[in-house]
């Protein structure tokens, strides 16, 4: 530790400093009383309805429709009519056309859904604004160029559309995760049926109307809303594609669903990345991107670096600054530009972070929560670190979800590689240090789909994302992401 | 006086050697005493190409090639023995060109099905196929050896192990094949071959926790159970061709993995 550090860790901890508030405007956001679902470009009355909430004051902010296996039907019939009347056999480069436009709708109402995404997820604004809607974007952008190159994509295959996707999505990314499934879709030449995530179907019903600025025929998008109960009847239905990302425990029931209906299928389920620091790391940056993997999103990030290995030698600097740093996030209303945790998506994840929680005290780990004031009503959780924390744990083993980090140790890269891998996750992984050859050696072992190096939880449209072992198979961006939509010769 | 012939006994081949199954079972088929593999037998296989996995995966690629291309070169001395037990010279001539063709593809994979992503930061973004570990096939029936080499050759030209259940009626092919794994230079365990009943085998592959892909290319009528199976730890499920060649056939049995390597001074 240089001297300049050891000043550092003595530096008083900021918790006490003020900020005023700096809310973003809701007025920019219209939200209807109540929403049906949109089948074959037009509304579809519900038969049934419930409110969904906005988490961080549990206030009803609409009326959304519950689909019934018959009103998903129906979206599927006005799928498979779009693909057959037209959309299938529409050249690429129309079809490019019309998601370049969605990718510039997207852009120019991107404030409204960045705060319509808070409203309704309970995630920073700074992040809706910054992350989430310029990514949305960019994937429709990314992947509106393919859609009449599919050819030189696979060469000698003669690609061809599948017909209909089913696309079930969480509400962590509700947007973004809205982009990555329907936009490579409609390049590859599918329609659609998305079922947007109970807690979070809002900024996917909005996206309807960008779809009628766009004028994309009847029926190529068609989005129907409620809980599981829909999401099951799509998988059921009439579909020659299931793309779904969510838990592990859903991802299995899926694929067992599907078994042997030679329906497509790709998954994006669960992870317990490790992120690992060696002890030649940038340290000050290491710990940024500690919490940037953990903290980003409430943690609500299927690929969080949710368990952190750090070499020995490093540990109580890193622990030390990581807690200074901890005590810096401010936590709360997620319209306020301040804002670096949000809310909790639902009662129902911050029963299962609690109890997860308990379980670590209970287990023996050490806890660690800063100083910090909670809203009095909505969903909170504080920024959580454990230490002491041994590998059967349930904390080190099962996905939280939320923003709880769970800290181990190692000695050796082998080490860090053998703790790494010692889950039947495989979805991501991060490495801290400042030797490239190590970065790539470490990279080359861990059995994740994504590694990152000196940074975590990045995306781009152009980077196939998509895990290993338990965290579900295919990907997502980059021209590897055509492919699940796609048939070949 | 006419001598006598040696008979062969005809066993499993685990983790590199040949032991009869722990069941103490055979049973017989194209006319000889088969071992008759038991779900015991199925998880120690697995043992075996698990620990295999990780050193046959970490050589280099020219390597793996190489090894492929000494099978090719092990079968060519065995044509006659081959042919006796398939339907003739043409099947075991378009098997050993087949695994030929596949030795070549160690090298190659990686340019073919990789690629390197421009992302919006400073950041070297690429992404290399990986092998998903150890893989379970279901060979098909027909054709006795070409199905067999078929599938074996696209997945462990890519790095990951292979636990085979042989064809029920045609097991003699496979038994000579793993004779010729033996003495090729492919590392024990990386190839491991059971005979036996599929009805009875194949669920237990299936359903097993520590097999990461699982090739029905070869399963008759237990499709939708095996899947289901399968799904307990989200096992890639292989749909193969039992008597072709692609990249897309090895393809079926790998990862992608993307890094992300920073860009800076």
């Amino acid at each position: 530790m240089t001297e300049l550090e050891r000043k550092q860790d003595r530096a008083p901890i900021p918790a006490g400093w003020e900020y005023a508030t700096a809310p973003e405007s809701r007025e920019i956001v219209e939200l209807r009383e109540r929403y049906g679902h949109f089948v074959g470009g037009e509304w579809l009355e519900p038969k049934e309805s419930y409110a969904t909430i906005d988490p961080s004051s549990e206030e009803p902010l609409a009326e959304v429709g519950q689909a019934t296996e018959e009103e998903v039907g129906l979206a599927v019939s006005a799928a498979r009519e779009a693909f057959e009347d037209g959309w299938s056999k529409l050249p690429g480069s129309e079809r490019a056309k019309y998601l370049f436009r969605i990718a510039r709708i997207l852009q120019e109402r991107s404030r409204e859904f960045a705060v319509l995404e808070s409203l309704n997820g309970g995630k920073p604004i700074r992040e809706s604004r910054d992350v989430d809607l310029p990514l949305s974007a960019a994937h429709f952008f990314y992947y509106a160029g393919w859609a009449d190159k599919l050819e030189y994509a696979f060469p000698n295959r003669q690609p061809e559309p599948l017909g209909v996707a089913g696309q079930i999505i969480p509400w962590n990314f509700p947007l973004l995760m809205l982009a990555w499934k329907i936009a490579p879709a409609l390049a590859a030449g599918n329609t659609v049926v998305l079922k947007p995530a109970e807690t979070t179907p809002l900024s996917a019903l909005l996206f309807c109307d960008v779809l009628r600025q766009a004028e994309l025929p009847a029926g190529v998008v068609n989005i129907v809303t409620g809980d599981g109960r829909a999401g099951a009847a799509l998988v059921k239905g009439e579909v020659d594609k299931v793309a779904f990302t969510g838990s592990t425990e859903v991802g299995k029931a899926i694929q067992r669903e599907l078994a042997g209906t030679g329906k497509k299928l790709t998954l994006e389920l669960g992870g317990k990345a490790a992120n690992v620091i060696f002890d030649d790391a940038a340290l000050d940056q290491a710990v940024e991107g500690i919490v940037n993997g953990i903290y980003f999103n409430q943690g609500h990030v299927c690929c969080a670096g949710s368990r952190l290995l750090v070499q020995e030698s490093i540990y109580e600097p890193v622990i030390s600054k990581l807690k200074r740093r901890l005590a810096t996030l401010r936590v709360g209303d997620p319209l306020d530009k301040n804002t670096d945790v949000g809310a909790i998506n639902s009662r129902a994840q911050l029963e299962k972070i609690e109890e997860l929680v308990r379980s670590g005290e209970e287990e023996g780990a050490e806890i660690y929560q800063p100083p910090c004031r909670l809203p009095e009503k909505g969903y909170w959780f504080v920024p959580t670190v454990f230490t002491n924390v041994a590998q059967s744990y349930r904390i080190s083993q099962e996905e939280i979800f939320g923003p709880v980090l769970s800290v181990l140790t190692f000695r050796t890269p082998d080490e860090a590689v053998e703790k790494a891998n010692n889950t039947p996750y495989g979805l991501s992984a991060g490495v801290w240090t400042e030797k490239g050859s190590r970065i790539l050696s470490m990279a080359q072992k861990l059995r994740a789909g994504v590694i990152w190096a000196n940074t975590y939880n990045r995306f781009d449209p152009g980077s196939p994302f998509g895990g290993y072992k338990e965290s579900g198979f295919g990907r997502e961006g980059g021209l590897h992401g055509l492919e699940p939509y796609l048939k070949f010769e | 006086m006419t001598r006598l012939p040696i008979r062969k006994t005809y066993k499993l081949f685990i983790g590199g050697e040949f032991p009869r199954s722990e069941s103490g079972r055979t049973y017989e088929a194209e006319g000889q005493n088969v071992a008759l593999a038991s779900r015991k037998d199925v998880r120690d296989a697995v043992r075996a190409a698990r620990a295999a996995f990780g050193k046959w995966a970490a050589m280099t690629a020219y390597n793996r090639g190489q090894v492929l291309y000494r099978i090719a070169e092990m079968m060519e001395a065995r044509r006659a023995e081959f042919a006796d037990l398939c339907s003739g010279p043409k099947e075991v001539e378009r098997s050993i060109d087949r695994v030929v063709w596949y030795a070549g593809w160690a090298d190659k994979l990686a340019q073919v099905l990789g690629s390197s992503n421009p992302v919006a930061g400073p950041y070297f973004n690429f992404t290399v196929p990986e092998p998903t570990g150890v893989v379970g096939i279901l060979a098909p029936g027909e054709p006795a050896l070409a199905g067999l080499v078929s599938r074996i050759a696209p997945a462990i030209v890519g790095g990951n192990a292979a636990v085979v259940v042989a064809s029920e009626s045609h097991p003699l092919a496979a038994v000579e094949l793993a004779e010729v794994l033996a003495t090729a230079d492919v590392p024990g365990g990386v190839v491991n071959i059971l005979t036996g009943r599929g009805e009875e085998l194949a669920p237990v592959l299936a359903g097993h926790m520590d097999v990461n892909a699982l090739d029905v290319s070869g399963a008759d009528g237990q499709v939708p159970e095996l899947e289901r199976l399968a799904a307990e730890n989200v096992k890639r499920v292989v749909h193969g061709a039992p008597d072709d060649q692609s990249p897309w056939e090895i393809a079926g049995f790998l990862e992608l993995k993307t890094v992300w390597h920073p860009i800076g001074v």
